[in-house]
């Protein structure tokens, strides 16, 4: 994130346009009574954000900020720290390659280069047609079927390039 | 094989309803527990078994749960650290998945012991199925009275939240983990004061990690003599879970007593090596002292590995052939660290990133002669000199890799390119658990 964005987090001109659907806004209810005091509820609302909105843009973060009566940089420091809120737009399905020891010793970059080739991109990249972002991860906790991969919500383990080719080919 | 209390049911697809669990014998130690016992009991018990925690300390359980002051009037919070993040430890994630109820019941033992209300269980972001695998169970156990107001008549009320992470290793260390909690970046905390006393939301708080509480039903049902009996010593108790990656025929998850040889481990259960011989393990998990191919015939638990240098840790035991170079082993785990460190220490911050600097020369052919005593010197320089572990954690691999291999690295810097002929092929497996 850079400058642009604390910018845009601190004009408050962009709020008021975004808001959870009846299911998210229920589940807020239920988030809220879990915890003493409404700060402590942000990770768990900027999951819910993540899987309303995607992306968690400035103006999510604004918004997220006004449930929670936070100062909008509180949110914004905490959506920095963490690597599982995207603040830009990534592919439909997010590939993530475990790069760690057990899984670089058990060929982590060659399932990397695979895919690589395969989609026709680099790590960091998405396809063009906007599907498949590519991501190199640390461990995921899955280290004996080392090598693996996540994609969105799923673990792919003791991955081959006939399995990986499987699963890719797989995606809708 | 020896009597398993994890994983014997890894082949039933129901193993984590709550049926299942009770048609097994579940919840009956909690009933126990808030029938029969008061807190201090439990406490004692506890303490009797010898139980020390999984998280990678070793701290024991009950001890610390002596340690929540009787008479605040502050709540109480129970955590369970499911944070599970550090590299070569998969056995929380079984838990969690396939066992998530004796977990619970673990919880809630724990829970009425300091007499917490609210429990939470701070699993780590990517862990998708696991939570949702723990939050069924947590609705199962509320629905037939196991949680939630005056459980089985008590009187005692406890209500578990499940917590997701976002992706931060430090958030696993437990004061980053209870700011994180808060609703902040995960920044661990100087302790004192220890999370016991304040910890959640500044009132008393226990953080244990999957594994120790999963253990506390079987201390509930079969006595505390049976768990110390377990194991090969009064100090090293229970049964225990290893986590085997790397190159050996048959990687996974392994139950055996506290106290496994290590050697046997690798040889006999997981079948020996995949292709080439052995040069290194990592026995506890990616921050503790590497162990060269003659150290191996050591016991797995905590004192026999500290006796020897090492750690038991998270029992997360990486095992290397001779296809591994040990400076870009270290430089991946070096890379890790400085990934993950929060920042908020210099020696941590800046010296991770130093040896990420160093040993990418090195490995790339351009190191010079006084490396290893610059990677040494960072290292005893971050030791013991900043917030958390986590800058240990760095330091102690690098020390260890250094010192044990220290020929390999200098070859790096004398043939002028990396002398090892490296295999990074896919290989193919077959995963134990
Ligand atoms: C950098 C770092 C990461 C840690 N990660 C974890 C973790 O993922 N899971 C865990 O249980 N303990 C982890 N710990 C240890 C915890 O701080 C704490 O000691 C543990 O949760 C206590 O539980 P136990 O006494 O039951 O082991 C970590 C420690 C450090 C320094
Ligand atoms: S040792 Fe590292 S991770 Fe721990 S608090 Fe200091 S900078 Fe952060
Ligand atoms: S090292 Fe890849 S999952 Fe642990």
């Amino acid at each position: 994130m850079n400058e642009e964005t604390t910018t845009a987090i601190n004009e408050e001109t962009a709020s008021g346009t975004i808001e959870f659907s009846g299911e998210g806004l229920q589940e807020l209810e239920e988030i809220l009574q879990c915890y003493p005091n409404k700060k402590a509820a942000m990770l768990p609302v900027l999951h819910l954000a993540r899987q309303e909105f995607k992306t968690i843009t400035p103006e999510v973060m604004q918004y997220v900020a006004g449930l929670l009566d936070l100062d909008p940089i509180r949110v914004f420091d905490v959506v920095s720290f963490y690597t599982l809120f995207p603040s830009e737009k990534e592919g439909q399905y997010v590939i993530q390659v475990c790069a760690t020891l057990s899984c670089d010793v058990m060929g982590a970059r060659s399932v990397v280069n695979h895919i690589e080739k395969k989609l026709g991109i680099e790590v960091g990249q998405t396809t063009e047609d906007g599907k498949i972002t590519l991501k190199k991860v640390e461990c995921l906790g899955s280290c004996g079927t080392a090598p693996m991969m996540q994609i969105n919500d799923d673990y792919y383990e003791n991955l081959t390039e006939e399995r990986i080719d499987e699963i890719l080919d797989g995606l809708e | 094989m020896a009597q398993q209390y994890f994983l014997h049911n890894r082949d039933n697809p129901d193993s984590n309803k709550i049926d299942f669990y009770l048609q097994n014998g579940g919840y009956k130690a909690l009933e126990t527990v808030v029938k029969e016992y008061s807190p201090g009991e439990v406490i004692e018990i506890v303490k009797k078994s010898g139980l020390r925690g999984r998280g990678g300390a070793g701290f024991p359980a009950g001890v610390k749960w002596g340690f929540v002051p009787k008479y605040s009037d502050k709540p109480k919070y129970l955590v369970s650290n499911a944070d599970e993040s550090e590299p070569g430890t998969f056995k929380d994630r079984y838990i969690l998945e396939k066992e998530p109820h004796m977990l619970l019941e673990g919880i809630a033992i724990a829970s009425y012991a300091i007499q917490a209300n609210i429990a939470y269980n701070y699993i780590r972001g990517e862990f998708v199925y696991g939570a949702r695998v723990f939050e069924r169970a947590v609705q199962e156990a509320e629905e037939k009275g196991y949680l939630g107001q005056n459980i089985l008549g008590s009187g005692f009320n406890l209500k578990v939240v499940n917590h997701r992470g976002a992706g931060a290793y430090i958030c696993g260390e437990e004061t980053g983990l209870l700011e994180s909690l808060e609703g902040k970046r995960g920044w661990p905390r100087l302790k004192p004061p220890f999370p016991a006393v304040e910890g959640a939301f500044k009132c008393p708080t226990i953080v244990n990690n999957v594994e120790t509480l999963a253990n506390v039903p079987l201390i509930i049902n079969n006595g505390p003599d049976w768990f110390s009996s377990i194991g090969p010593d009064e100090k090293n108790t229970g049964p225990k879970l290893y986590c085997v990656s790397g190159h050996v025929k048959k990687p996974g998850l392994y139950e055996f007593p506290m106290g496994k040889n290590l050697k046997e481990l690798i040889y006999e259960d997981c079948g020996g090596m995949l292709n080439g011989s052995l040069k290194a393990v990592i026995p506890g998990g990616s921050s503790v002292p590497v162990l060269t191919a003659d150290e191996i015939d050591v016991s797995m638990d905590f004192d026999s590995l500290a006796a020897i240098g090492s750690m038991l840790g998270s029992a997360g035991i990486i095992v290397l052939d001779e296809s591994t170079c040990m400076v870009d082993a270290l430089l991946n785990l070096e890379r890790f660290y400085a990934h993950e460190s929060c920042g908020q220490c210099t020696p941590c911050r800046e010296g991770t990133t130093w040896m990420v600097k160093i040993l990418q020369r090195i490995e790339r052919g351009e190191g010079r002669v006084e490396d290893m005593d610059l990677l040494d010197d960072i290292a005893e320089k971050i030791n013991f000199r900043t917030i958390c572990p986590l800058g240990d954690a760095a330091a102690m691999p690098a020390a260890s890799f250094v010192k044990k291999f220290r020929k390999e690295f200098e070859a790096h810097v004398k043939k002028g390119k990396c002398p090892v002929k490296k295999d990074k092929s896919i290989k193919a497996t077959h995963a134990h658990v």
